[in-house]
């Protein structure tokens, strides 16, 4: 199947190696991602105030551009761009104003009324090659692994936009973890924030959130963490002295299906 | 008391501040809640008073990560997180008030960081 694919800023750049191993595990497991054409950034974070329309534009003409691709669906990688994205096309089933404003500013782009939808990359693992079908195309499993999934925020919240798994005890990164044969490790702290942007501004917080996670990872036995989200993975490694691992789950997955080489 | 601001942040966030019980979950389950002079049950109290302009001139409106978990947690769906950052967008959305500005980015680099922390910080803090 082709699917339309909104790769972001982060994949063209500090995370090329996420974009790369998404692609060519995602092919061999029979699904194209094919790049929407043109695109903008998505900014990375999605303004909540109800009068911000124009920072929301450049999802909806990704949004808008994946209706000539495949099925119409938008297949994302990033968290950041997952949670841009899904959450700007819930506000058009939920805020007709915003339709309205939207379709004003678009002037001369064609009209978008929400009727797209968001995947991320690991729904597709899940709904469209299944986990089952999954671990049985794995070559290398990681047997003895035990890794720590890491959702942060971006993945989850809001999860009445986002509705991406229960937000509170989510699951799908343990089963693709089981699908590559290697064992979950659940801890408390896998689905609170790293410290997010305040990297920049505040690096300390930065490194007081990014530590309190892989302790408790640490805790409960981990050997190495799995993220999707870019910001996580510098968070994780950048801002803490903790030396356990931390790897986008594409690059896992493209090691399991045994993409990675010797 | 000013009505004018506390009308305009009421709209901006969409958040119904007059839902909250003062239960103080969302205080308790913020990643961020010792950095803060005012933490997020002290926002939706206070916008409901109308002490907007107290919220503005703290330094707690830049300690919010947007993590929602307060907006998750919340068992009157309040959402505290959308109340404090239009309160931070009505400050920066003033003349001359970004707090993060392009020329502080370089200092900040180092070959590891992602576009996605400049997006977003920017977007967080700048107009």
């Amino acid at each position: 199947m082709k699917i339309a694919y909104y790769p972001g800023c982060t994949l063209k750049n500090r995370a090329r190696e996420l974009d790369r191993t998404a692609r060519e595990s995602a092919a061999l497991l029979g699904i194209e991602l094919e790049e929407i054409p043109v695109w903008q950034c998505c900014g990375g974070a999605y303004t909540s105030a109800k009068d911000e329309i124009a920072t929301k534009l450049s999802s909806v003409r990704a949004l808008a551009a994946g209706r000539q691709i495949g099925d119409g669906r938008v297949a994302t990688v990033c968290s950041a761009c997952y949670n841009v994205l899904k959450q700007t096309n819930h506000e058009f089933a939920v805020n007709p104003d915003f339709d309205f404003k939207v379709n004003n500013y678009l002037k001369g782009d064609p009209e978008y009324h929400g009727e797209g939808e968001v995947v991320h990359l690991l729904e597709l693992l899940r709904d469209e090659v299944g986990f089952e079908e999954l671990a049985r195309r794995v070559t290398k499993p990681l047997k003895g692994k035990r890794i720590a999934a890491y959702y942060g925020c971006l993945l989850l919240r809001p999860s009445s936009a986002l509705a991406f798994d229960d937000p509170e005890n989510p699951k799908i990164m343990e089963d693709f973890i089981r699908a590559l044969g290697a064992e979950p490790v659940l801890y408390p702290m896998r689905n609170e924030c790293c410290g997010g942007y305040l990297t920049l501004s505040d690096r300390e917080t930065a490194k007081r959130r990014s530590t309190a996670v892989k302790e408790s990872a640490r805790e409960m036995g981990a050997d190495f963490m799995i993220t999707a989200c870019p910001l996580c993975l510098y968070n994780l490694t950048k801002n803490t002295d903790d030396p356990i691992p931390v790897r986008y789950f594409t690059e896992v997955l493209a090691d399991a299906l045994g993409l990675g080489g010797e | 008391m000013n009505h004018d601001f506390k009308d305009r942040i009421v709209r901006m966030s969409g958040a119904a501040v007059e839902k909250c019980m003062r239960c103080g979950k969302c205080s308790a389950t913020c990643p961020n809640y010792g950095e803060m002079e005012y933490h997020p049950h002290q926002f939706v109290y206070m916008v409901e008073r109308g002490e907007v302009e107290r919220l503005m001139a703290s330094p707690s409106i830049y300690a919010c990560l947007t993590c929602f978990a307060c907006v998750e947690r919340c068992p009157r769906g309040v959402e505290p997180a959308k109340v404090i950052e239009a309160v931070r967008l009505e400050v920066i959305r003033q003349k001359g008030q970004n707090y993060l500005k392009p020329d502080d980015i370089p200092a900040t680099l180092d070959d590891d960081l992602p576009q996605q922390a400049l997006v977003t910080a920017l977007r967080k803090f700048a107009k």
